[in-house]
C-alpha cells in the first residue's frame, strides 16, 4: 500500500470511526479496512481491565536539548494499535515536575492506525502545532518523543508519521519534515 | 586598453610612468612612426649624415639605417624591417616594427610590441592579452580568455559584474555587442577590469574558471530572472530590530589571497516571516526579525569583503514557503545555503548556538547511494548521460560537505558565541533537504532564554555573530571538498 494511499485511507477510516451517526447513515463508510491491510483505533477511554505494562516515555532533559527516557506504567492494550494508543495517551498527558513534557499543552490524540508495513499514523489535535514555541530543538523533541515512544516500545512499529487534525502537515513549527514517516532516532535521547 | 581604430591610429605606450600615445601613419598595410617621436620618448639621438644614412644612438649603442633599405644594422648585425625608412618633409618615418626588432636590442628595459593591438609595453608590466566573446542564448554566455594565464576575481558590484584581473593593464579588444535582455554592454575599467553591464532581465550569473594551455578562460553565464526577483527592496518592519546597513568592521585582517574570491553565490534564508513569527522571546524579540537583521548584516559583510553574490530568500517581513526557499537557492545555483534561525526549548535554561545539517531516513539514504541516470538525446545527435536528482532529496549528495560546514561554523563560533552542548546536529530539516548544495541551518541561540534573548537583540553581539559566520564561509570556501556523499 502506498504511503499516500495509507494516509488517505487513514483519514477516511478515522472519519468513519469518529462519526458514528454518519456511519449509520452510510454503512459503507464504517466498514473496517481490508483485513490485514491496516489496523485503526479512534481515541477512546483507557481499557478498564486495570492491567498495566511498563513503557519508556520521553521527557525533556535537564539541559533542554535532548529527551530523557523514563519508564512508566501504561494501561495494557490488546494488540499493537490499542497498545500504541495507550502509550501515546500517556506520552501526551501532562506531567508533574521535575519532568517537563515535550508535547504542547492541550494536545489530544484524535486517532491512530498502523499499516502492515509497520508505519504508524498518529493523528493529533491542532494544539500540537499551534501550542508550539517554535524553535527547531523543541520541535525535534516533540516529534521524536512521539516517534520514539512508539518505536521504542512496540517492535511492530517501524516508523511514525504525524498528522494534525486529520491531515498531512509539512512541519509543526517550520523545521522538521513531517511529509513522510520518521524512523525512531535514539540520537535525540540522552 | 587597446590602441585606437585605424582612422585615429596611434601607438599606445605603457610603462611604469603611465600611458602615452604616439601618432602612427598608415601606409598600405604598414604602421609607420616618426623617428623623432621615438627619440623623445626613449631619449634617443638621431643623426643623418651627408650620405643620407640614419644613426640612432642610445647610451653609446647605435642603430644604423639607410633610406632605401628595409634593414637596420646593430653592431654589425643586420635586422630585417618590413619597410625602409622614409622621409616625410623634414622628419623620418620608420616602420613600427623598428621598436620591437631593433630598438629592443639596445634599450635598457624590455620592449614588447603588440602589433595587432598597436600597444607597446615598456618594462616588466603584466599586460595579458584578453579576448572577449559573447554567445547569445539562454543563458547569455561571455567567454573571456586571458593570455598568459592570469588570476582574476569576479564580483557583482552594484548591478554590474566586474572581472578584475591581476594585471597592470589589459591588452584588450572590447567587442561590439548588441544590447540584450541579460547583457547590455561590456566596457573596460582602468586599469585592468572588465565591467559587464546586465540588461533589464538579468537575474543571476554563474562563473567558472578553466586553465587552458597558455591562457585562463573565464566563462560567465548571465541568466534571466525567472519572474519576480527573489529579493526586493528592504521594507521597514515596525517591530523589527534595526536592520543592519553597513558591513561590520572585520575583527581581524583578511587573508591576502581569498580563495576563489569573487565567484559563487551564497543564499541566506532568514527563517519564518509574515504571519509566522517563529520564536518570540519574553521581551518581545521575534525570531523572524532577528533572522532578517542578521541575514542583512551577513549579506553586507560577504558582498563587501568577499565580493561574492548574496541572495536573500526574503528581504522583508513576508511568508515564504519552505519549498520556495530551497528553490531560490537551487534556481540561483547557489554554492552555499545558510538558513538563519533562533531556537527555543521547553526548558528556559537551554542556551547556545547550534548548526543543523540534513538527515534522511535510512531507506532514502540507501536509495540515494544508488544514483540514477538517464540517457537523453543531444542536439548534435547521439546521447549523453544525465543524473536525475529528486527535489526532496537533493541534499543527499552534499551531506558530507554540509557536515564540514556545520563543524566549521561551530569552530568559528567557539570562544566568541555561546555554543549549545550539542553544537553540530543532524536532523530531518525540511528546508535543507531540497537544497542542491552544501546547506546548514544556523540556530543562533535561544530566544526562550531571557539572557540569550538580551544577547541576541544586541547589535554588537549580532556583529560578532556575523563575523563568525563570515569567517566560517571564508574557511569553507578555502577548504578542499571532502567529496560528495
Amino acid at each position: 500500500m502506498s504511503r499516500r494511499y495509507a494516509v488517505a485511507l487513514f483519514v477516511v477510516v478515522a472519519a468513519a470511526i469518529a462519526g458514528g451517526a454518519l456511519a449509520a447513515l452510510w454503512p459503507r463508510w464504517s466498514r473496517a479496512p481490508k483485513a490485514g491491510a491496516v489496523a485503526a483505533a479512534a481515541a477512546a477511554p483507557p481499557a478498564a481491565s486495570g492491567r498495566r505494562i511498563k513503557a519508556r516515555l520521553f521527557y525533556v532533559s535537564q539541559d533542554g536539548t535532548r529527551l530523557t527516557g523514563v519508564e512508566r506504567d501504561v494501561p495494557y492494550g490488546s494488540g499493537t494499535v490499542e497498545q500504541a494508543r495507550q502509550i501515546i495517551e500517556a506520552q501526551i498527558a501532562p506531567v508533574a515536575e521535575p519532568l517537563v513534557s515535550p508535547i504542547p499543552a492541550g494536545t489530544r490524540l484524535r486517532a491512530l492506525f498502523v499499516s502492515e508495513q509497520g508505519e504508524a499514523y498518529l493523528d493529533l489535535s491542532r494544539e500540537v502545532a499551534a501550542g508550539h514555541a517554535g524553535g527547531s530543538t523543541d520541535e525535534l523533541l516533540t516529534v521524536y518523543a512521539l516517534v520514539d515512544a512508539l518505536t521504542a516500545n512496540l517492535p511492530a512499529v517501524k516508523s511514525v508519521q504525524l498528522l494534525v487534525d486529520g491531515g498531512q502537515v509539512e512541519t509543526l513549527a517550520g523545521h522538521v519534515d513531517l511529509r513522510s514517516p520518521l524512523a525512531g532516532n535514539p540520537a535525540w535521547v540522552e | 586598453m587597446r590602441g585606437q581604430a585605424p582612422a585615429q591610429a596611434s601607438l599606445t605606450v605603457l610603462s611604469r610612468e603611465g600611458r602615452r600615445t604616439v601618432p602612427l601613419t598608415i601606409s598600405g598595410d604598414q604602421d609607420l612612426v616618426f623617428l623623432d617621436d621615438l627619440a623623445s620618448l626613449f631619449q634617443l639621438s638621431v643623426r643623418e649624415d651627408s650620405l643620407g644614412a640614419l644613426t640612432v644612438g642610445y647610451k653609446g649603442k647605435t642603430i644604423l639605417m639607410t633610406p632605401d633599405q628595409p634593414i637596420a644594422s646593430i653592431a654589425g648585425r643586420l635586422i630585417s624591417l618590413p619597410a625602409a625608412p622614409s622621409r616625410a618633409g623634414r622628419r623620418w618615418l620608420v616602420p613600427v616594427e623598428f621598436v620591437g626588432r631593433a630598438l629592443a636590442l639596445v634599450y635598457d628595459a624590455r620592449l614588447d610590441l603588440r602589433r595587432a593591438s598597436r600597444l607597446l609595453v615598456v618594462g616588466d608590466l603584466r599586460v595579458p592579452r584578453v579576448t572577449v566573446r559573447v554567445e547569445n542564448g539562454d543563458p547569455t554566455r561571455v567567454v573571456i580568455d586571458a593570455s598568459p594565464r592570469t588570476g582574476s576575481t569576479i564580483a557583482q558590484e552594484n548591478r554590474a559584474i566586474a572581472v578584475r584581473f591581476e594585471a597592470d593593464a589589459l591588452d584588450l579588444v572590447v567587442p561590439g555587442i548588441q544590447p540584450g535582455p541579460e547583457l547590455q554592454a561590456i566596457r573596460l575599467q582602468e586599469p585592468a577590469a572588465l565591467l559587464l553591464e546586465p540588461g533589464p532581465r538579468f537575474g543571476a550569473f554563474r562563473a567558472s574558471t578553466q586553465p587552458l594551455e597558455t591562457a585562463t578562460r573565464l566563462t560567465i553565464d548571465l541568466q534571466s530572472a525567472p519572474g519576480p526577483a527573489p529579493t526586493g527592496p528592504p521594507a521597514a518592519t515596525a517591530a523589527a530590530p534595526p536592520p543592519a546597513a553597513a558591513a561590520p568592521a572585520p575583527d581581524r585582517p583578511l587573508p591576502a589571497a581569498l580563495p576563489a574570491a569573487g565567484q559563487g553565490t551564497l543564499v541566506l534564508d532568514p527563517g519564518h516571516g509574515g504571519d509566522d513569527d517563529g520564536v518570540r522571546g519574553a521581551a518581545g524579540t521575534r525570531e523572524k526579525d532577528l533572522a532578517l537583521a542578521v541575514a542583512r548584516r551577513v549579506k553586507a559583510a560577504v558582498e563587501a569583503r568577499l565580493g561574492i553574490r548574496v541572495v536573500l530568500t526574503r528581504d522583508d517581513d513576508r511568508a515564504v514557503p519552505l519549498e520556495t526557499r530551497a528553490a531560490i537557492a537551487n534556481n540561483n545555483k547557489a554554492d552555499l545555503f545558510l538558513s538563519l534561525h533562533a531556537n527555543a526549548s521547553f526548558r528556559r535554561t537551554a542556551a547556545g548556538a547550534s548548526f543543523f545539517y540534513a538527515s534522511f531516513e535510512p531507506e532514502v539514504e540507501a536509495a540515494g547511494a544508488m544514483r540514477r541516470s538517464e540517457r537523453v538525446p543531444t542536439l548534435g545527435g547521439g546521447f549523453r548521460e544525465i543524473e536525475l536528482v529528486s527535489w526532496d532529496t537533493a541534499q543527499l549528495r552534499y551531506v558530507a560537505r554540509s557536515a564540514d560546514l556545520a563543524r566549521m561554523l561551530a569552530d568559528e563560533f567557539r570562544d566568541r558565541i555561546p555554543l549549545s552542548p550539542h553544537p553540530v546536529e543532524r536532523a530531518p530539516i525540511e528546508v535543507l533537504r531540497s537544497a542542491n548544495m552544501p546547506a546548514v541551518m544556523v540556530e543562533m541561540g535561544y530566544l526562550s532564554n531571557d539572557d540569550q534573548e538580551r544577547l541576541l537583540a544586541d547589535a554588537g553581539f549580532q556583529n560578532t555573530l556575523v563575523q563568525a559566520i563570515y569567517d566560517a564561509i571564508l574557511r569553507f570556501r578555502g577548504a578542499p571538498p571532502a567529496g560528495a556523499q
